[in-house]
């Protein structure tokens, strides 16, 4: 590279990280008016979607970036929101809900603030991770899959047993809803931060390369086992807070909560927004949680052409699948490919950036 | 001198199949070797068991006086031996300069977390990365097409690039697995040139499989070959030239009428 390109690439990072701050502050600006006039529903919206964020983003991190197939996100979720609510809760409130049998100490008697149980269920979160990868990652492949998706199955099912500590199938009740908007979008926007400058270094690298061709990246010096577990790990982190999160936006958490259903939700979402984006996983979030709630209109009674068609429960996820199948169609690789959203793209490159540019050269 | 890496009686099994039978191997510091044999002669899985993707049913491997037999192949690869693909094996959806920063990874010293945060000294070992994979693509000659997709390159430069990263693991060996493969003759000349250049400033030792007759004859100082994974000859070039069991080997046994 010459002086030239350098210094331009220079102002090129000055100028995006600018544009990055500006657009944060009018997002903030946002919230802070939907926090005061927007309707509850909205609000539940719009948290939905931060987790969601939170999920697809760190999903993507191991299943689209380091290309490891793992199908067990709904446990980490799970271990991250029991974790988290087991420590919000007071010692009076869980000798309620724990009817049949009584918590076990030392969790019968801790409570901490909500910040710190978050830090928390990351950590115990990561820490199961971390035990598990040692036999995931002795597969690849389908066999990958399968294992995470046994392991995901093993959790909800020692949730539902584990009385003593989980409370089982009555699950806990009662949580505070601390989960406001600044902390799911708060830690959306951290999470995004963190993996894409985690994709844009070094590390990001070896993982993609460990994705294109293991063999290849085993013999140019990356440790593929390694790499694999960082993903792995680090993605559970983000999924447990974000698990944590979702406990105290509903309030309600029990093993039902966290079935395979919810996996499957958030692979459609990166697969849809396209694996390997973090672009695509933001994008994907934000379409499955509105759309969801927009195509709630489907499911009314309505009438066309003066028939009387009445409402059909379920009749979205008809509708939702039919989307899908179109996208796999037309657009095989999801809404963003493996590309990702950047301001040079923008200014410079998109049908907006003629628009900047005043018609163009 | 004594040898920089020396292979001592290195045999592989699979089931009954005996696809390499006591190959053993002296490769002194600087020498440029061949290794040449008809198709599915066990030159491949030589190179294999070396870097660490077989692990060998007997024999040992012992490089600049640690044996390394059983080793994972990244540990091989840190330890000073390098290899290029057959079969290539870039990595097709990243441009052409980040598959050689990949071979720069392994070297990075700083954490995950001060790569997140962007430190000065990950930040330092990154410029680095990224400087010397610029350097190597201008040796390969492919600094023009630094910001293209690995996988639409053309198959020649595709080579050249599985070179440049090989090289990236500053390699004190480097393992060519028929580098020439598919190229036309003018392209297999400039290669020649490239590996002639990349032992001379680099200082690398050379162990080569290949099928072209020009890039063997034109630069090896020294071949073996084997047949059915059993050695059958050695010597220089045109030694192995003449030699009766190379040409039956190649060719077939000649019937007398």
């Amino acid at each position: 590279m010459n002086q030239e390109s350098r210094k331009s690439a220079h102002t090129h990072r000055w100028r995006n990280r600018l544009l990055t701050l500006v657009s944060l502050g009018v997002f903030a600006l946002y919230l802070l008016w939907a926090e005061h006039n927007a309707s509850d529903y909205v609000i539940r919206i719009l948290n939905n979607t931060a987790i969601f964020v939170t999920l697809a983003v760190s999903y993507n991190l191991i299943n689209g970036i380091t290309g490891q197939l793992s199908l067990g996100p709904n446990a980490f979720i799970a271990i991250g929101a029991y974790t988290s609510a087991l420590l919000t809760l007071s010692p009076a409130e869980k000798q309620l809900s724990f009817i049949i049998e009584p918590i076990i100490w030392p969790l019968s008697v801790i409570q901490i603030p909500f910040i710190w149980t978050l830090v928390a269920a990351g950590i115990v979160t990561a820490f199961f991770a971390f035990l598990m990868g040692f036999p995931v990652f002795r597969v690849r492949g389908d066999y990958l899959a399968i294992v995470t998706l046994g392991f995901g199955e093993v959790v909800r099912a020692v949730a539902n047993n584990l009385q003593t500590i989980t409370n089982g199938p009555l699950g806990l009740k009662g949580l505070r809803a601390y989960t406001n908007l600044w902390w799911s979008w708060g830690f959306a926007v951290f999470t995004v931060a963190v993996v894409v400058r985690l994709i844009k270094s070094s590390f990001g690298l070896a993982m993609k390369a460990t994705r294109e061709n293991e063999v290849a990246a085993e013999a140019m010096g990356v440790n593929a086992f390694r790499i694999n577990m960082l993903a792995f790990t680090l993605s559970a982190f983000f999924q447990g807070v974000a698990g944590g999160l979702l406990a105290h936006l509903i309030t309600t958490i029990s093993p039902t909560l966290f079935t395979f259903f919810f996996t499957f939700n958030l692979l459609t979402i990166i697969v849809a927004g396209g694996l390997g984006s973090t672009t695509g996983a933001v994008i994907g979030s934000v379409l499955f949680s509105f759309g969801g709630e927009w195509l709630r209109a489907v499911e009314e009674p309505m009438e066309i052409f003066g028939l009387d068609i009445p409402g059909v429960p379920g009749m979205r996820m008809v509708i939702f699948s039919i989307i899908l199948i179109f996208l796999m169609i037309f657009a095989r690789r999801g809404i963003m490919g493996r590309n990702e959203f950047s301001w040079d793209w923008l200014l410079e490159r998109s049908p907006l950036s003629r628009v900047f540019r005043g018609g163009g050269k | 001198m004594s040898s920089l890496l020396s292979i001592t009686k290195l045999t592989k099994e699979f089931g009954g199949l005996t696809a390499v039978n006591e190959f053993s191997l002296e490769l002194l510091p600087g020498e440029l070797v061949g290794l040449i044999g008809p198709n599915g002669a066990g030159k491949t899985t030589v190179f294999n068991m070396i870097t660490g993707n077989l692990v060998p049913t007997r024999g040992t491997i012992v490089f600049a006086g640690n044996p390394i037999n059983g080793e994972k192949s990244h540990r091989i690869t840190a330890r000073g031996i390098a290899r290029t693909f057959q079969n290539i094996r870039l990595f097709t959806d990243l441009t052409v300069l980040e598959n050689v920063m990949v071979s720069c990874h392994f070297r990075v010293r700083s954490s995950f977390l001060s790569a997140i945060l962007g430190l000065p000294g990950y930040q330092r070992e990154a410029k680095t990365g990224e400087e010397t994979s610029w350097e190597l693509l201008d040796v390969v000659g492919l600094t023009h097409l630094g910001r293209e997709k690995a996988g639409s390159l053309p198959y020649g430069q595709q080579r050249r690039l599985e070179i440049a990263r090989a090289l990236a693991t500053r390699p004190k060996v480097i393992l060519l697995d028929e580098p020439a493969a598919g190229m036309n003759p003018a392209e297999t000349e400039s290669l020649i040139e490239l590996i002639r250049r990349i032992r001379r400033e680099y200082g690398l030792t050379v162990l080569l499989i290949e099928h072209d007759m020009t890039v063997v004859m034109g630069i090896c100082e020294r071949l073996k070959v084997l047949d059915y994974g059993h050695t059958i000859a050695e010597g220089t070039p045109e030694e192995i030239q003449n030699n009766e069991r190379v040409i039956q080997a190649y060719l077939g046994e000649r019937r007398l009428a």
